[in-house]
């Protein structure tokens, strides 16, 4: 299996001088340093909270994309798929609340409900992908817009708002910190450590490596592909709903705004990351350091009005492709070489 | 054959309900055309058209309201040529999703003969339009400016969030800074919150971390300023007098005034009644006995603790 992946190969060989490897960290750096020299306020303890909070979303639903797009899918639906389950939440918590008061039991439901949801509609990306037979693009697309509409359905138009009555008992999730740590970025870690390890040491992993490369190959290899596809979706279904567990009580509310374009900075944070676009090669490390990439850019851009509010998306644009040109250019494989030799 | 037949039976059909449309012609016709509700405000507005209709033609019997709302602007031309063509509308009743593009559609509609009342965004030729009914953004920043002015003195700190990079943003914006201006108050510094509650809350976060001493927050509207608010409570500074205005006229904004929150001591009305105001206007030009034409610009109400509870509005979405 391990074949199918060469340049995987190789680059387990030489972690220390491969720039492939280094530079999402190098760029991160890059960016820390850049931070700290605009505005040394961008290290302190709140703001580096802030940042890694924040990055939870982001990172948690990336870690997920990792995995579809390693074996050659795409999910365009996830920032969607967000929303609605967000909202549904809501509206499960808030009529939860007349049978279950506004305790643990009510939160646990909304949990266990997001949980259902993810998995349910990550099966159906993954069943229409691959007994369906429709690209993964389209169908993604389409469920993107369904789950959009349904959550603007549901608000009415406008905002889902969480029952105040529960919010004490659901805020810490967000809120609080454990081991000096806020809950989110706890989560995030978990996922990430449970993500690295099933790409990396497990059959699944090799599997979804060996479809991404060549799905054909892998089917003659007696590799069931339409299963391990699907669930690639499946597990992505789960990280929006770990991950829409820690939105909700940020603010409480979801509206048809909500996740919009975090498809887009998933599938950004992923191939940041150094995993590859058309499938074949992924890396959950890398992932993580994008999904920071993308938050801490964000984030410098608040720190500093040396540039024009209207050039914000320029900046991001830029520093996103100079994060993933310091990985696949010419001038870092050259080097590489030079230095095998 | 069957698929010609029954084509023919369609025809037939459509012939005889087009004539019972003509013996009813006697009922005067207003069309509403309006975007589809995507977000709060617009949802808010969505709910007080359809009370408006409800109401309108409760009290006249001879008013037949037609609400349509289009996803996209050329949905919308389209659907104004079904409001002439199908409704054979007496007025008209529009906010343009654009104003470029539906320019011509509403000349057409108005060479049909028909009543054309315009609502916030104007059309890019004048004279089409025989009513106008509008919010006033630069007024929603200005007063809000003026406000500011009251609570600071000389030396205190704000900072801005501001919308989508949009005309009306820009407008709010300008004219905010126009009042500011001499009172000696700093701008620390304003970025883009996109009237969404957590770019309002991320944004606020980091200015926060930026600056350790914020007396007061012009969030523009009232999205934002929940996701400000959390930030604040987040941080621990929401004590100290410090405040924050926000804008539009959200109703859990608007009873929190009335309960006298004073984290959002007021709010700036940018109404989301105003299209039902439109209907209200475009129906008095048939039942009025005074003649109604002309600009209705729409003040930007500071909604205080006194004032709040004639714009609570308990059942609209927004």
């Amino acid at each position: 299996m391990s074949d199918s992946a060469p340049s995987g190969e190789s680059k387990t060989r030489m972690p220390h001088f491969d720039i492939k490897i280094m530079g999402p960290a190098i760029a991160l750096v890059l960016l820390c340093i850049l931070g700290y020299v605009l505005n040394p306020a961008f290290v302190s303890e709140g703001n580096i909270t802030n940042l890694l909070t924040r990055s939870s979303f982001i990172g948690i639903i990336a870690v997920g994309a990792t995995f579809v797009i390693t074996a050659g899918g795409i999910d365009l639906s996830v920032g969607s798929m967000a929303a609605v389950i967000a909202g549904i939440m809501i509206i499960v918590m808030n009529s939860a609340v007349g049978t279950f008061g506004t305790g643990v039991t009510t939160v646990l439901i909304g949990a266990g409900c997001s949980v259902i949801l993810g998995l349910g509609a990550g099966w159906i990306n993954g069943f229409l992908t691959t007994k369906g037979k429709i690209e993964a693009f389209i169908v993604t697309l389409g469920t993107m817009g369904i789950y959009r509409s349904l959550v603007t359905y549901f608000a009415d138009g406008g905002t889902l708002s969480l029952d105040f009555a529960i919010r004490g008992t659901y805020r810490p999730i967000y809120y609080d910190s454990f081991a000096g740590l806020p809950v989110p970025v706890w989560m995030f870690i978990l996922v990430s450590a449970v993500g690295w390890i099933l790409l990396n040491r497990t059959a699944f992993g090799r599997y979804c490596m060996a479809i991404g490369s060549n799905e054909a190959v892998a089917k003659y290899s007696a590799i069931n592909v339409d299963r391990i596809k699907t669930m690639t979706y499946v597990i992505q279904g789960l990280c929006v709903s770990l991950a829409t567990i820690i939105y909700v009580p940020r603010l409480g509310s979801a509206s048809s705004s909500t996740g919009v374009l975090w498809e887009l900075e998933a599938i950004a944070a992923v191939i940041i990351g150094g995993t590859v676009l058309k499938g074949g090669y992924g890396r959950v490390g890398g992932t993580i350091l994008g999904a920071l990439i993308l938050t801490t850019i964000g984030n410098i851009l608040n720190f500093t009005d040396l540039i024009s509010n209207y050039l914000n998306g320029t900046m991001q644009g830029l520093i996103i492709i100079i994060a993933v040109w310091l990985q696949r250019g010419e001038w870092g494989r050259s080097k590489r070489i030079k230095k095998a030799e | 054959m069957k698929f010609v037949k029954a084509l023919g039976a369609l025809a037939v059909i459509g012939a005889m309900s087009l004539s019972g449309a003509a013996y009813a012609q006697e009922k005067i016709k207003i069309g509403v055309s309006y975007p589809t509700p995507t977000h709060a405000w617009a949802a808010g507005m969505n709910w007080h058209a359809e009370a408006a209709a409800e109401r309108l033609e409760a009290l006249y019997p001879d008013i037949d309201i037609i609400l349509v709302n289009s996803p996209d602007p050329s949905a919308q031309a389209s659907a104004l040529e079904d409001l002439v063509s199908v409704n054979q509308i007496d007025a008209l009743v529009i906010l343009p999703f654009e104003s470029e593009p539906l320019t011509d559609p509403v000349l057409n509609v108005k060479k049909s003969g028909a009543f054309i009342t315009v609502v916030d965004r104007g059309l890019s030729q004048p004279g089409i339009e025989d009513i106008y009914v509008a919010g006033n953004n630069p007024e929603l920043g200005r007063v809000s400016a003026e406000y500011m002015k009251t609570r600071l003195k000389s030396g205190d700190n704000i900072v801005i969030l501001r919308g989508i990079p949009t005309v009306i943003d820009t407008e709010r914006f300008d004219a905010f800074m126009a009042e500011i201006e001499g009172s000696g108050i700093n701008v620390l510094d304003h970025k883009h919150a996109n009237w969404n509650r957590d770019d309002g809350f991320e944004v606020m976060q980091d200015f926060l971390s930026r600056f350790p001493d914020i007396d007061a927050v012009w969030a523009q509207d009232d999205d934002i300023a929940i996701g400000v608010v959390a930030a604040l409570k987040q941080a621990g500074r929401d004590g100290d007098g410090m405040f924050v205005v926000g804008g539009a006229g959200m109703k859990e904004t608007i009873k929190g005034i009335m309960d006298g929150e004073t984290l959002i001591p007021i709010d700036v009305l940018y109404p989301p009644a105003m299209l039902a105001t439109a209907m209200d206007v475009t129906v008095a030009k048939f039942k009025s006995n005074g003649p109604v034409a002309g600009r209705y610009i729409l003040g930007a109400t500071v909604i205080t603790k006194e004032n709040a509870e004639s714009f609570y509005f308990p059942d609209s979405p927004f």
